[in-house]
């Protein structure tokens, strides 16, 4: 597991107060983890903080899945 | 009771009657307040009367890009901002049928589009806080409608409407955004009346007088502190029993 996907998976775990065996890469903010509308909000703003990026509104939408959200933050800090 | 002690506390139009005096209130309650406004003296001269515990953050409300700015120039002042009081407001006030797309429009863009700016701005250090309070000053107007105020009453309605939406989606967040509408107030824009205006208005309040910008900061006061926890997307009316809503 690289550093990127360790560092997500720790903030979904704290953030949503799930089992980290859950945490896969199709796994679905909303439909698997049980995040409503506005934690999916502060999972983003999580992610900009830890790692120090901005992730504008419409890139923001489509990060669903925490593979997706391992993705843009993995191509951001390229 | 009220206990504002490590809070801090964003007032804008601090340099209006009921805006210092909402300042003075959360102040002597024991939070930090920020005291913006576009007119500078009166603000540096209510941070000095006030003492410690007061920054000054000058700031045109027509301007959006120092309004987007605010928030943060609040939090580096002041560490973060718990509670905003968007209190600022101008009117330009004329009857329907005359009243001009640039009346309407920067009546609409000071009064409802920075109070807007203004709680995006500072919902981020909330939600992550855990708590906050957002308390928009908007007006018996917006309730009642008044002639000549077409978009005055309108901004003043769209306040309450906008913060009902925002308190549904931040309430599971330990955030509340109420509302408080004053009805005639004696400050220097009451001043203003002659005397026959002003027995007109008399006869429609049924307490036989003007409220205080004192009494419309006690009930900011209450939605600020954690005594009101549980008040959220309400409207605190205070006109002495003009409307009774």
């Amino acid at each position: 597991m690289s550093d990127i996907t360790a560092r997500v998976k720790a903030i979904v775990v704290e953030q949503l107060g799930v089992e980290e065996e859950k945490v896969n890469e199709q796994a679905s903010f909303i439909d698997d983890l049980g995040a409503d509308s506005l934690d999916t909000v502060e999972l983003v703003m999580r992610f900009e903080e830890e790692f120090g990026i901005e992730i504008p509104d419409d890139a923001a939408e489509k990060i669903q899945t925490f593979g997706d959200a391992v993705s843009f933050i993995e191509k951001a800090q390229a | 009771m009220f206990d504002l002690t490590g809070k801090t506390a964003l007032v804008t139009g601090a340099s209006g009657g009921i805006g210092a005096e909402i300042a003075r209130a959360l102040h002597g309650a024991g939070a930090t307040v920020g005291l913006s406004g576009t007119r500078v003296e009166p603000l540096e001269a209510l941070a000095a009367e006030l003492g410690g515990r007061a920054h000054v953050l000058p700031c045109n409300l027509s301007d959006p890009e120092a309004v987007t700015a605010l928030p943060k120039q609040a939090a580096e002042a002041m560490g973060s901002v718990d509670i905003l009081v968007n209190n600022a407001g101008i009117t330009r006030d004329n009857l329907f049928m005359r009243m001009s797309d640039e009346e309407w429009a920067g009546v609409i863009e000071v009064n409802l589009t920075s109070t807007m700016r203004l709680c995006k701005g500072v919902l981020r250090g909330m939600m992550k806080a855990r708590w906050g309070r957002i308390i928009n000053i908007s007006s018996i107007v917006g309730a009642t409608g008044n002639p000549g105020q077409g978009n005055y009453a309108a901004a003043k309605a769209g306040m309450i409407g906008m913060g009902k939406s925002l308190a549904y989606e931040v309430a599971s967040r330990g955030i509340t955004v109420n509302a408080v509408a004053p009805g005639f107030i004696a400050t220097a824009m009451t001043d203003k009346l002659n005397d026959e205006q002003k027995g007109a208005i008399m006869g429609q309040i049924p307490a036989g007088r003007m409220g205080s910008p004192e009494e419309i900061a006690a009930a900011v006061l209450y939605l600020a502190s954690p005594e009101s926890g549980y008040v959220t997307g309400a409207t605190l009316h205070v006109n002495g029993g003009m409307a009774m809503l």
